[in-house]
């Protein structure tokens, strides 16, 4: 087995800019030592998406801008700016 | 004899239809809060069938003396009228030492209802420190059409709150609004009663209206920077810690809608937001 671990952080960000300011956050540990759940924190963990890239993260996805559907425009759902990063460690 | 409800108040209900819930903290007395822990262990507390009036639900039973205190009779009338339907119940528990938090959700399955709403009430009947969890919600999320734990993954949003409260406390919460267990670190368990209650009557001015001013509902000076008071429009423009900047903006255009719902007045508004939207002179 490999020695290298992927970490994942997932930042909600408040609009598709990257440096924007973190709204939501999640982190996933694959080497196991955190274990990360639902309300463990209440200060993001940095506050513009740009901060994570400058602390070493790299972004492997950027949210799609989809248009409304027609007659949907005024609704919400899902948190739109999720940008997905991830640090590959040794363990 | 039962006691006269205590109807909410119209900031009240403005603070309901901007956040999605309302908490009054230490309102259940030591003895009613005894007697229901008491009815939790002994496993005795029964709900009814779906669909029956809560009038006819735990007759006898210290959860009905919960129910009948004058300003839980008075939520739930403001919200869900007089005689609303028992739905469901459920006594929560979360286990000491718990590894892991429930995934964040909101109950039931996802609800195209744009106007009536269902009511959960939430009570918590010993005291919850922070260690103990609480339950976790996240104000202002009601609105916002999921499927249950399609949102699981959102571990932490800005200005979420752990329900951290004194014996006694309730809160109430629209249907929609994303919630979960957190983590319990203690060594004893957690124990949270819950009640989703349906209306059988339209949702329209069921509450105190003695506080609404004549003209409160005129259009204001747009992003004049000004501090109004804590009138009702205020109440339901205000931005939530996690709101996204346009987002953010939609989810005040569906506060006005519900209040529009709730006071069957269908010209107010909030910084003009649907109004200009309505505005189609070609239309005639």
């Amino acid at each position: 087995m490999s020695n290298y671990r992927q970490k994942i952080l997932i930042l909600y960000l408040g609009s598709s800019a990257l440096d924007s300011d973190v709204k939501g956050w999640t982190l996933y540990d694959g080497t196991g030592e955190n274990a990360h759940t639902t309300g463990d924190s209440f200060e993001p963990p940095y506050k513009t998406g740009l901060d994570a890239l400058k602390e070493g993260w790299r972004v492997i996805q950027f949210p799609q801008l989809n248009p409304p559907y027609p007659g949907e425009e005024l609704s919400t759902s899902f948190m739109k700016y999720e940008y997905i990063f991830e640090k590959i460690v040794e363990v | 004899m039962q006691q006269e409800a205590k109807l909410l108040n119209s900031r009240q209900m403005a603070q309901f239809v901007a956040q999605g819930y309302l908490r009054l903290d230490g309102l259940v007395p030591s003895e009613i809060n005894t007697a229901v822990m008491q009815e939790i262990d002994a496993g005795t507390i029964h709900g009814a069938p779906a669909g029956t009036p809560l009038s006819q639900c735990y007759s006898g039973s210290a959860i009905r003396q919960m129910l009948d205190l004058p300003e839980i009779q008075g939520l739930i009338h403001s919200l869900v009228g007089q005689d609303p339907l028992f739905d469901h119940d459920a006594v929560h528990v979360r286990e000491p030492m718990q590894g892991k938090a429930q995934g964040l959700h909101a109950d039931s399955i996802i609800d195209p209802r744009t106007q009536d709403f269902d009511i959960q009430i939430m009570y918590f009947p010993h005291d919850v420190p922070l260690e103990m969890g609480g339950t976790l919600l996240l104000p202002g999320s009601h609105f916002r059409k999921v499927n249950e734990m399609d949102i699981a993954r959102y571990q932490n949003m800005a200005g979420q709150i752990p329900m951290v409260c004194s014996a006694g406390s309730i809160l109430v919460l629209h249907h929609g609004i994303w919630h979960c267990g957190r983590q319990n670190r203690t060594d004893r368990r957690r124990y949270m009663f819950k009640v989703r209650l349906n209306p059988q009557e339209p949702q329209v001015r069921l509450w105190d209206l003695s506080d609404l001013e004549a003209g409160y509902d005129a259009h204001q000076e747009i992003f004049a920077g000004k501090g109004h008071e804590n009138d009702i429009q205020t109440i339901l423009a205000k931005s939530e810690p996690w709101f996204e900047n346009a987002s953010g903006r939609l989810e005040i255009v569906n506060r006005i809608k519900m209040w529009r719902f709730i006071t069957n007045d269908q010209n107010f508004d909030v910084h003009y937001w649907l109004t200009r939207l309505e505005n189609m002179p070609s239309r005639g």
